[in-house]
């Protein structure tokens, strides 16, 4: 079963919690000044925004057929069966196809370093596959970000915004986006007060390059035929004409 | 290391300039990392080297294929005297592609892992292969020109004799390649403004690069003939300007069509910041260089080609630099202008260019049959010569 993330804007209260849970569980430096950044980044997988009084949390989607791990031309980024998308920098070259493909600007890459590789919430993949849940949620208050199964996060998610039309907005972030993401935001909003895209196709993005790509194996012998026929014919013809202007030359020789 | 015989000329010391700035800008991007020495940014992950190095790189060297299809499997003889140029120009820019594919990879010594972890969902994978394919049969199409230099008969009779085989799959990766280039961009419907996302854009890239081929050519032997003394063979490079009126058009055509059946013809006449850079490109690729070649006073005249040829370069390299930067910067709400250590790099590859064609095209036979026919006499159509790679012996027609 896919797990997944849903987090309730309507119940967060901006403490930041799951900032810090998330720092100390991959690692990160975490004080006051990265607490105020609200945005992720090479060394922040996970931003609380702000919006006036509303709260928004920024992660990796962990998209269900994810743009960055199509687009890796060595698999150093991957979905789990579990859920999380994680990554591998022993394989990684550093293309950053990723980034470019990201249709939430999740990657983020480490351009100080000599020797950079790709950063991103992995949704705490090894936590995940020792059956226990992520840092973030485990560290949440509140219940605003809660751990689960995904299809039954979905429907928990819009359980709440039947019951309490009020108090959402009548749309699920990743429910349909780009064919589905593994978290789910519910805001009271619209999503575009936090700089998300509102205009995201539901298509999987993989789709895109998979109808053209899924064409060259075909492509190949089909083109590769075409290309020797030719040559064969337009050199025959050649060839021809030459053994005729031979026999020519032969009988004028002889009369 | 270009001047064996020191001749202290105004290009020779500008290239030596651009060159240890080049090394000087090399020291910073490997010691002190990518953050040191490009503009890029986790909002433009892609830059200067990926638009302008790798995608027109690849681009200005369609030259190769487009000619060597036309020669070698078309079996149009006219242009063989010019293929060499092209081949050796299609090889010099896949060098160069992959040396400033080291600069822009964040881990370049990881370069071989396609070889082994594969993806094949991945267009970057496809290109990949594309370009250590094509970069192998390049070396192989331009091996005659080398052993030919050595006169070493044996390897030759054998290269020649396999020869149709890689120029078939010449053709077929280089159409494989350059389409590729443009699928990349297919993955980001909502991220590539919609002058430049569309489904076609494998086709686009795949037309612009034929029309770059040609232009290419028209360039290259215009400048050899004006650097190197060789006779400008004017016919020749007249059937290209015709060739390349058809494939401008053809393109041209399809870009009406596409932005029509996606609804955004509006787009064009709508001030925006795009909107100036998609005219620009437009112009400068298509408009102003068939209205040119149209004419066919200019068409018939050495500098009207010559100068139809350079703007619709202009306009392609511009295409490709929107695609890659301009098409994006208003989705991630950002600007981007290269840094000056990563024009200098670009530079020090453009100048390399420049400089290791020179040098082959004095020590190399490039252009064999001019030496054989000294004093160059302007060929025509009628003096035919062996195929480049005389697979079967021609009888002459």
């Amino acid at each position: 079963m896919s797990k997944g993330i849903l987090y309730d804007a309507t119940k967060c209260i901006g403490c930041k919690q799951c900032e810090q849970a998330c720092a100390s569980e991959n690692g990160l430096p975490y004080d006051d000044k990265i607490a105020a950044q609200e945005v992720t980044s090479a060394h922040k997988y996970t931003a609380i925004l702000t919006k006036d009084d509303k709260f928004m949390r920024k992660l990796c989607m962990h998209c269900e057929d994810p743009a960055c791990a199509s687009v890796c031309p060595v698999g150093a980024l991957k979905k789990t069966a579990l859920g999380p998308v994680t990554y591998d920098k022993s394989k990684c070259m550093g293309c950053r196809y990723c980034m470019a493909a990201c249709p939430f600007g999740v990657p983020k890459y480490e351009w100080e370093k000599a020797i950079p590789g790709v950063r991103k919430c992995i949704m705490c993949s090894k936590r995940v596959a020792a059956g226990k849940q992520t840092a973030c949620a485990e560290a949440c208050p509140v219940g605003a970000t809660i751990f689960g199964d995904r299809d039954a996060l979905l429907e928990e998610g819009k359980k709440r915004v039947h019951d309490n039309p009020g108090a959402y907005l009548q749309h699920i972030f990743g429910e349909s986006e780009v064919g589905g993401t593994s978290v789910l935001l519910l805001s009271s909003i619209g999503f575009s007060n936090f700089g998300f895209r509102t205009d995201l196709t539901e298509r999987a993005l993989p789709l895109y390059t998979y109808q053209v790509l899924s064409r060259i194996p075909d492509f190949i012998p089909l083109f590769g035929t075409m290309l020797g026929g030719i040559y064969w014919i337009t050199h025959r013809r050649q060839a021809v004409a030459a053994a005729e202007a031979q026999e020519n030359e032969e009988k004028g020789g002889a009369r | 290391m270009t001047v064996p015989r020191m001749r202290f000329t105004f290009w020779k010391a500008v290239f030596l300039v651009i060159m240890a700035a080049g090394i000087y800008c090399t020291f910073i991007r490997f010691f002190r990392g990518l953050g040191a020495s490009t503009n890029l940014s986790d909002q433009f992950p892609w830059g200067l080297w990926i638009g302008f190095d790798v995608m027109c790189g690849v681009m200005l060297a369609a030259g190769g294929f487009t000619l060597t299809a036309a020669v070698e499997i078309f079996n149009i003889k006219r242009f063989h005297s010019i293929v060499r140029p092209t081949i050796l120009t299609a090889f010099l820019g896949y060098l160069l592609v992959c040396a400033a594919l080291m600069y822009d990879l964040g881990l370049p010594w990881n370069i071989w892992h396609p070889l082994v972890m594969r993806n094949p969902h991945s267009v970057m994978f496809e290109v990949a292969y594309c370009v250590m394919l094509y970069t192998t049969v390049l070396a192989l199409e331009f091996s005659p020109i080398v052993l030919e230099h050595f006169n070493l008969q044996k390897p030759l009779k054998i290269i020649r004799s396999v020869m149709v085989v890689f120029v078939i799959l010449g053709v077929l990766l280089s159409t494989l390649h350059q389409s590729s280039l443009g699928t990349l961009y297919l993955i980001m419907p909502n991220k590539l403004h919609p002058f430049w996302y569309s489904p076609l854009l494998p086709v686009f890239f795949f037309l612009s690069a034929i029309s770059v081929g040609l232009a290419m050519t028209i360039f290259e032997s215009s400048m050899s003939s004006k650097y190197f003394g060789r006779e400008l063979e004017l016919p020749i490079l007249r059937d290209l300007g015709r060739v390349l009126v058809v494939v401008l058009a053809l393109y041209g055509i399809l870009k009406f069509e596409d932005f029509y059946h996606r609804g955004i013809l509006r787009l064009v006449f709508t001030p925006s910041y795009e909107q100036r850079f998609f005219l620009l490109e437009i112009f400068l690729s298509v408009l102003l260089p068939l209205g040119m070649l149209l004419v066919p006073k200019i068409r018939e005249s050495a500098q009207g080609l010559y100068l139809a040829a350079v703007i619709c370069l202009l306009g392609f390299v511009t295409n490709r630099l929107n695609v890659a930067i301009t098409g994006v910067e208003s989705a991630v709400h950002g600007r981007y202008a290269p840094k000056w250590t990563e024009t200098t790099i670009t530079a020090m590859f453009v100048a390399l260019g420049f400089a290791i064609f020179g040098l082959a095209a004095k020590y190399l036979p490039i252009f064999p049959e001019e030496k054989a026919h000294l004093p160059a006499l302007r060929k025509t159509e009628a003096h035919v010569v062996d195929s480049e790679f005389a697979v079967p012996a021609h009888a002459g027609d």
